[in-house]
């Protein structure tokens, strides 16, 4: 059991080493000594001694060389001096090890960012138990463009009591615009208007939260008799009690009912993509007064084990029919207008609908990214051959001297392996610096935005990545220097005459590279530029959105009952604030452009023949007047609505230009024509045609809309636009003194409505156009740093060649050319590398901008312009960053170079 | 100090056999055991310092031989190595295997086709 033994040896050496080594020479030394003892005894004379002892003797540092390898951790010894050896190397040029270890840390910090993104959004699995077993269920009409539609209160009784593919299943509900369901919270402190969410008992157990106080619902708070309860969220409680651990029991007022605090939820608790939610409340489902139709909830179940997607698909399949057979048509239509549109099962993954198709978007930007990191690597690669270019005479010396090929290169992997460590680690400091700005950008349309963070699988990708890379460019130098021909270098003496055609090839290989790469990033930032500038033109259907302040308003029912006064409470509003100063015009609507809600309904136009199972779908907003032109939407043809029609309940109705033209051709004649909503629904005069709204964001059409009253007679009731939004057109439109003044304005009709959702329109314009500018910023940023260093590196190969040829541009300057010839000489290098990788780099663009094309809007993805100019531009530059080298090449003094060696 | 005949290879295990059982003798230092062999061996086995240096070391480090200095007649300062209680273990662990290899060895070299 030597283990113990070599232990204290091996201690020995790494803290008392010097001792060691004094004790290993003396020994060594003593036996030479006895050695020549021996001799002189025989009679030979002390000088003989002495060198016939050393000829036999073999060397005395070959020997105790000998025994340091013997030694226990030898090995480990020597490859901890190559390290050594390397960094010491490295650090005695601060420049070149500065400018490799930054190039890398753009590389790979670039990279780990993005696979950050990738990870949190795409990779990560949903953090609820079990997640692959859980599915979004959606219902689809077979006529597939009439949208994705959710599932009726109808479908969720009968697929809970009659699934056999689900264990439970949940229902949601769905807010009126993306920004989901909000609710006046009164009572405690201000009253406020916080975001929350509706679910059905089923919904927390389905995901397998616990709750971190309290309980989760049951199917007794779902009772639609039980008294009302509320879950809170972690924010929520920490922000409004202080993390008081009594609010168990308390009441709070939501919506002006009381309702009675049963649970708090964890801390990472987010419903699916919500952030930011302050509660969870019963739906309270009463399956007496259910009727079919209102396909406008979301819902969520857990599969058993071991049944399938498709299995499950068949399984609802199966149901719809039962539930047109268990629960009775509404008021105006029959069971068959339900069959006719044949729903259909849409069941996706729930990660699948949560991530929806970003994954698309993010995948590009990392090949993107990876496109950078190459170009880097490459540059580093560049960096490195031109040192050990430099250092070739050391590498034979060493060879003549014993050193071993493989130790030589061993040396220089691992001088790569530290610059990849020093560039990793500042590349991961860069990456976690890019995602917390990313972050706090929050770009619309990124989903999961909260998971996205530095973890433990994020640092091992980068150690791969830095390792890779570091393979990658030192394994370059190592083929090119350290390779079979070590020796030879030493015979050619000092500096070479000429270069070798071999050595220039392999850099020039490299600019090559980087120059294509460079090209096909450019020409992708480009298309994105000439994408974002085409949506910038196109008109969103309201004028100068800087200068309109939007808010929403909530009017429950538990707070005003009646219609009527609920809609005479938002012309008041709406009137007082047009009366405020530098306020050239307010109105009052249900929805607001581009802010992601907008309910589909029927329309037919009369006089016109539609098929039996035919119900056309268009976009409806509900207005009061002057809402269309406060936001600048024009008036094409007749009028808007007035306030007496409307509180009079006669049947009007506006439509949009498209809907005008769809139906009569000319929107004039659109005036005085009838359209409605099936049979127990009055036809309706259109009165108004207004410009269309691209409701679904600048990259969408503008839908074919029908603009109805905010109060109206529908279904045989009265209905209001409860949930509103206010629209207040003022040059002072975004400063908080109007914001105050139009607070005040709405408190002095109704003292208990909280505002929520304050933002001028130009809010919601960028917001379309996020996902399109957030790929332009990180196209234009890729492809930037990307020329960069593509010409830094063209330029760093151009100017040493220069400096290499300075003897032969001497000669030829002494023979007789002009300094014109030498600077064209020169050029010419430079400019063919430069053509070949822009050639390169086109083909490469042509193949690889196609999957770029779903994100492109008004241009081709083979866009001649934009290839034009980018290759134009990229020569351009590489035709400057050639030239300054050239401008010095040709001031060489023949004289001077010619003596210089 | 060149042999008449030309030494024969030694592999390094076999060399530690060896210096072990130099040393089970009697302490010697390292130009000692070098000599010994040699005597011994009658000239085949010639160990030269680059290759009983290492071992010696070695052998130390296992803890089954211990240097110490000490001073010749001639003040030289030299270290003698002894053998060690586990070195002894050792070195009766390596003869018997060595009785087997070398039983081994011949079975093969004899055996009748």
């Amino acid at each position: 059991m030597p283990w113990l033994p070599r232990t204290r040896a091996l201690l020995r050496l790494l803290f008392t080493r010097r001792d060691v080594e004094n004790e290993l020479d003396r020994e060594v030394q003593g036996y030479f000594e006895i050695l020549v003892d021996r001799q002189v005894q025989n009679g030979v004379p002390a000088e003989e001694a002495r060198r016939l002892t050393q000829i036999h003797f073999e060397g005395t540092e070959r020997v105790k060389e000998k025994v340091r390898e013997a030694r226990t951790g030898a090995a480990f010894a020597s490859r901890a001096r190559d390290v050594n050896y390397a960094l010491r190397q490295l650090c005695r040029r601060p420049g070149f090890m500065a400018l490799a270890v930054i190039t890398l840390a753009i590389g790979i910090g670039a990279t780990t960012a993005i696979f950050s993104v990738v990870n949190g959004v795409v990779l990560k699995p949903l953090p609820y138990s079990d997640p692959e077993r859980l599915v979004d269920v959606r219902l689809k009409p077979q006529d597939a463009n009439q949208g994705n539609w959710g599932l009726s209160n109808a479908d969720f009784f009968v697929f809970r009591e009659q699934s056999s593919a689900f264990e439970e299943i949940g229902l949601y509900t769905i807010g009126l615009n993306s920004q989901g369901e909000a609710v006046n919270v009164t009572g405690i402190g201000e009253p406020e208007h916080v975001p929350a969410q509706s679910i059905t008992a089923g919904v927390l157990p389905i995901l397998g939260v616990t709750p971190q106080l309290g309980r989760v619902f049951t199917s007794a708070d779902d009772q639609p008799d039980s008294p009302d309860t509320v879950i809170l969220s972690y924010g929520y409680w920490r922000s409004k009690f202080g993390e008081d651990r009594s609010v168990l029991g308390r009441a709070i007022d939501v919506d002006g009912r009381p309702r009675m605090i049963i649970g708090v939820l964890p801390q990472r608790f987010n419903f699916l993509d919500k952030a930011n939610l302050a509660m969870l409340l019963p739906m309270k489902l009463n399956r007496a007064n259910t009727y079919l139709g209102s396909y406008n909830s979301g819902a969520i179940a857990r599969l058993r084990p071991g049944v399938t997607l498709a299995q499950a698909n068949a399984d609802i399949a199966r149901m719809i029919p039962i539930v047109l057979r268990s629960f009775p048509p509404p008021p105006c239509c029959a069971v068959k207008d339900f069959e006719n549109l044949r729903l259909e099962p849409n069941l996706l993954p729930l990660k699948q609908k949560v991530v929806g198709n970003v994954d698309k978007v993010l995948w590009v930007l990392m090949g993107g990214i990876g496109l950078v990191l190459l170009i880097a690597c490459a540059n580093v690669a560049n960096l490195l051959l031109l040192r050990a270019e430099g250092r070739q005479q050391e590498f034979a010396i060493r060879a003549a001297l014993g050193s071993t090929r493989g130790r030589i290169a061993a040396g220089l992997l691992a001088e790569s392996l530290i610059l990849a460590a020093f560039g990793g680690v500042l590349g991961l400091g860069l990456a976690y610096g890019a995602l917390k700005a990313l972050v706090a950008m929050a770009p619309t349309g990124l989903p999961r935005l909260h998971e996205i963070g530095i973890d433990g699988r994020i640092v091992l990708f980068a150690l791969a990545v830095s390792l890779a890379a570091s393979l990658f460019f030192g394994s370059v130098p190592v083929f090119r220097y350290a390779g079979p021909g070590i020796g030879i270098r030493l015979r050619e003496g000092g500096r070479s005459m000429s270069e070798s055609r071999q050595r220039h090839r392999s850099r020039g290989l490299l600019v090559i590279f980087q120059v294509a790469l460079a090209l096909v990033l450019l020409v992708s930032s480009g298309l994105m530029i000439r994408t974002f500038h085409a949506l910038t033109r196109v008109n969103p259907g309201f004028e100068a959105p800087s200068e309109v302040l939007t808010f929403r308003v909530y009017i429950p029912e538990t707070q005003v009952k009646d219609s009527t006064t609920v809609f005479r409470i938002e012309q008041e509003i709406s009137q007082t604030i047009a009366t405020l100063p530098g306020v050239s015009s307010a109105g009052v609507s249900a929805n607001l452009p581009m802010d992601g809600g907008g309910d589909l309904e029927g329309a037919f136009v009369k006089d016109r023949i539609y098929a039996p199972s035919e119900t056309p779908l268009f976009r409806y907003d509900y207005v009061g007047p002057g809402f269309l032109k406060t936001l600048g939407t024009p008036l094409i043809a007749g009028r808007e609505f007035t306030w007496s029609e409307i509180y009079s309940k006669v049947p009007v109705a506006m439509v949009s230009e498209k809907f005008a033209r769809d139906f009569w051709h000319d929107p004039s004649s659109a005036i005085g024509k009838q359209i409605g909503g099936g049979p127990k629904n009055p036809w309706r005069e259109v009165v108004g045609v207004v410009g269309d709204v691209h409701q679904d964001g600048v990259d969408k059409e503008a839908p074919a809309s029908v603009y109805l009253p905010a109060l109206v007679s529908f279904f045989g009731g009265d209905y209001v636009s409860r949930d509103v939004t206010f629209a207040v057109r003022s040059p002072r439109a975004a400063s908080a003194g109007l914001m105050s003044e139009v607070e005040r304005a709405v408190w002095s009709v109704d003292s208990v409505l909280p505002l929520s959702e304050v933002h001028t329109m130009d809010y919601y314009y960028t917001k379309s156009m996020a996902r399109t500018s957030f790929m332009l910023v990180m196209l234009s940023l890729a492809g930037g740093m990307a020329l960069l260093l593509g010409i830094v590196g063209l330029y760093g190969v151009i100017a040493y060649s220069v400096s290499q040829r300075t003897h032969e541009l001497g000669i030829r300057m002494a023979l007789g050319a002009q300094k014109r010839d030498v600077l064209k000489l020169v050029l010419t290098q430079g400019m063919s590398l430069t053509l070949i990788g822009v050639g390169i780099g086109i083909v490469g663009a042509f193949a690889l901008t196609h999957a770029l094309s779903s994100l492109l809007y008004g241009v081709k993805a083979t866009d001649p312009l934009t290839f034009g100019a980018v290759t134009l531009a990229l020569t351009g530059v590489a035709l400057f960053a050639c030239y300054l080298p050239a401008r010095r090449a040709a001031k060489v003094d023949p004289l001077v170079s010619l003596r210089y060696e | 100090m060149v042999p008449m005949t030309k030494p024969a290879e030694l592999l390094q295990g076999t060399l530690d056999l060896l210096v072990l059982r130099t040393l089970e003798l009697a302490p010697l230092h390292g130009v000692g055991i070098s000599d010994r062999i040699e005597q011994v061996t009658r000239g085949t086995f010639v160990v030269g310092p680059g290759s009983l240096f290492p071992a010696l070391h070695r052998l130390a480090e296992k803890g089954w031989i211990q240097g110490d200095w000490s001073e010749l007649e001639n003040k030289r300062r030299v270290k003698v190595y002894k053998l060690t209680s586990p070195g002894r273990a050792q070195l009766s662990k390596e003869k018997t295997n060595w009785k087997r290899v070398l039983t081994a060895v011949n079975l093969v070299l004899t055996e009748e086709s």
